[in-house]
């Protein structure tokens, strides 16, 4: 309990005195760093516009008219980034969960599927995304199976899928394994069974401390979505890709490059957001 | 009086380390079993074996007539008939005070959810934490904590009520407020063993006192007989450490 701060208090002059020399340091400091950014940007751009080339790229990489005039279809293919994401999303929070629980059961019965679950993260995790989208998109379709579409958008995303359960599994099971055991004594030792154990004490304690993580791989799978343009998806990638194959002009590659941009920075700031909290929550909890 | 509980020649080791040695305990219904000791001496592994969380090596513990160290015996089910109140609260720190009470009820003994509330609001009530019932764990002190975790464990009514040092993690000027639960519990009639080093709480409340000692019980009687007139050398031994620490 804090007590209630007296509204009959004014300053004593001392404290006067502090406050003044307190604001004439941060205007001080204030101005340095205000100069030194300056400073520093300034030299940034004088050299790059300074150099022999600049008047060349800034015609090929950054041609204002013909940015407006691509934009349109770049933010077409960024629709298909974003379906991508989110659809992708889902599937894989819901593959991931099952893949970390399966790796922290004990349950005899359960046994192959741990192995088949650790097989299929060290597989995953390990192999190159570019690598996992060319195989599905290819490979896939070679098989000539009735029933499975061999639409690229639907393959980019299973393989996308495929490689990020196995990341956002181990990010899960990180969170179950970091719940100390005596959250588990005490939910045994009321009568819960192991599966009730998990549902209502250790997953929900655990998710609560992954969520920084999980949307810093959210943000990653945004941007790689970007990847399954190999396989001829009209994402935002691959609309710029034609775009500037027609005019030798790489300027719908920054504005790609742009509205990626204006997704992702907001979302990495509430990610950071959401990571200090959580820090604050912890030493707050460490202070008790 | 019939026992609640009884405990014959447990033995358990962890690695090459013997915890428990050719242990023996009764404890029958509505008395209090008070456990001292070093620490080290097996209270808690002792406490923790009669609840299943770590399995025996040897022996044979009976709970109501029924064998529970029975590999076959089905462990939830056991627990259930038990209560254990842990040295670090170990309350859930994603759930409310009332929702901590409310889990195990509406889980495992399957009540209504209105009727789980009801009495967890009863119970709070009792103990003076009725205002609490919706804050989180982390906000209340440790004593209160400590009150909740046992009030968590009373919702499930249990048959045996397992006490580890409870009181240990607690600033002194808290410990009274927890006591004072076991002592309305013992009255109540409540079967309890207890593991503490509160010795003056442990006179007040013992039916017996045990007095443990590298993984046996070196010498048991009534609080007055082992606290106060111990006959062993290695109990006055450490009760007079006890004295010097001031805790007697």
């Amino acid at each position: 309990m804090t007590e209630r701060v007296n509204s009959a208090w004014s300053p004593s002059s001392r404290e006067a005195e502090r406050a003044i020399a307190r604001k004439r340091i941060s205007r001080k400091q204030g101005l340095i760093a205000i100069v030194s950014s300056v400073f520093v940007i300034g030299t940034l751009i004088a050299i790059v516009v300074s150099s022999p080339g600049w008047e060349v790229v800034k015609k090929t990489f950054f041609d204002i008219d013909y940015g407006r005039e691509v934009l349109p279809t770049v933010i077409a293919g960024l629709w298909i980034n974003l379906q991508l994401t989110f659809i992708g999303g889902a599937c894989i929070g819901v593959i991931a969960l099952g893949l970390a629980l399966m790796r922290t059961t004990k349950s005899p019965a359960l046994t192959p599927f741990r192995f088949l679950a650790t097989a299929y993260v060290d597989i995953f995790r390990g192999a190159p995304l570019i690598l996992i989208i060319l195989l599905v998109g290819f490979g896939v379709p070679a098989l000539r199976l009735t029933g499975i579409s061999s639409n690229v958008i639907f393959l980019g995303t299973v393989a996308v899928v495929l490689t990020y359960s196995a990341y956002v599994a181990e990010v899960i099971r990180s969170g179950i394994l970091s719940i100390h055991p005596s959250q588990r004594a005490a939910a045994r030792s009321l009568g819960l069974t192991s599966g009730q154990t998990m549902r209502y004490v250790v997953l929900p304690q655990a998710i609560r401390r992954v969520v920084p993580p999980l949307l810093n791989d959210f943000v990653s799978l945004l941007k790689d979505t970007g990847l399954v343009s190999i396989l001829g998806v009209t994402d935002a990638v691959r609309a710029a890709q034609i775009n500037s194959s027609r005019t030798f002009n790489y300027t719908p590659y920054v504005v790609a490059a742009i509205l990626f941009l204006f997704i992702t920075i907001p979302m990495t700031r509430y990610t950071d957001r959401a990571i200090r909290q959580r820090t604050n929550a912890q030493n707050s909890e460490g202070a008790i | 009086m019939a026992n609640v509980l009884e405990l014959i020649d447990i033995r358990k080791s962890f690695g090459d380390e013997l915890v428990l040695n050719q242990l023996s305990l009764s404890v029958p219904e509505h008395t209090a079993t008070v456990l001292i000791g070093a620490s080290g001496s097996g209270k808690s592994t002792l406490l923790r074996c009669i609840n299943l969380l770590e399995s025996i090596d040897d022996g044979q513990i009976f709970l109501d007539g029924d064998e529970i160290s029975d590999p076959l015996i089905n462990v939830d089910a056991v627990r259930r008939k038990l209560g254990m109140v842990f040295q670090s609260f170990n309350l859930f720190p994603h759930k409310t005070v009332l929702e901590n009470i409310t889990l195990a009820p509406i889980k495992v003994q399957g009540k209504k959810k209105e009727e789980a509330i009801e009495s967890a609001q009863k119970l709070l009530k009792r103990f003076d934490l009725a205002d609490k019932a919706d804050q989180y764990p982390d906000r209340l002190s440790g004593g209160q904590q400590q009150r909740v975790a046992i009030i968590r464990s009373l919702a499930c009514n249990p048959r045996l009520l397992l006490l580890d040092e409870i009181t240990s993690a607690l600033d002194p000027v808290l410990v009274n407020e927890v006591l004072s639960i076991v002592r309305d519990l013992k009255s109540d009639g409540m079967t309890m063993v207890l593991a503490t080093h509160e010795m003056g709480f442990a006179t007040q409340v013992a039916d017996e006192v045990c007095f443990l000692e590298s993984g046996n019980i070196l010498e048991r009687g009534s609080a007055q007989e082992v606290l106060h007139s111990p006959k062993n050398p290695k109990t006055q031994e450490f009760l007079k450490r006890v004295h010097e620490a001031g805790r007697l």
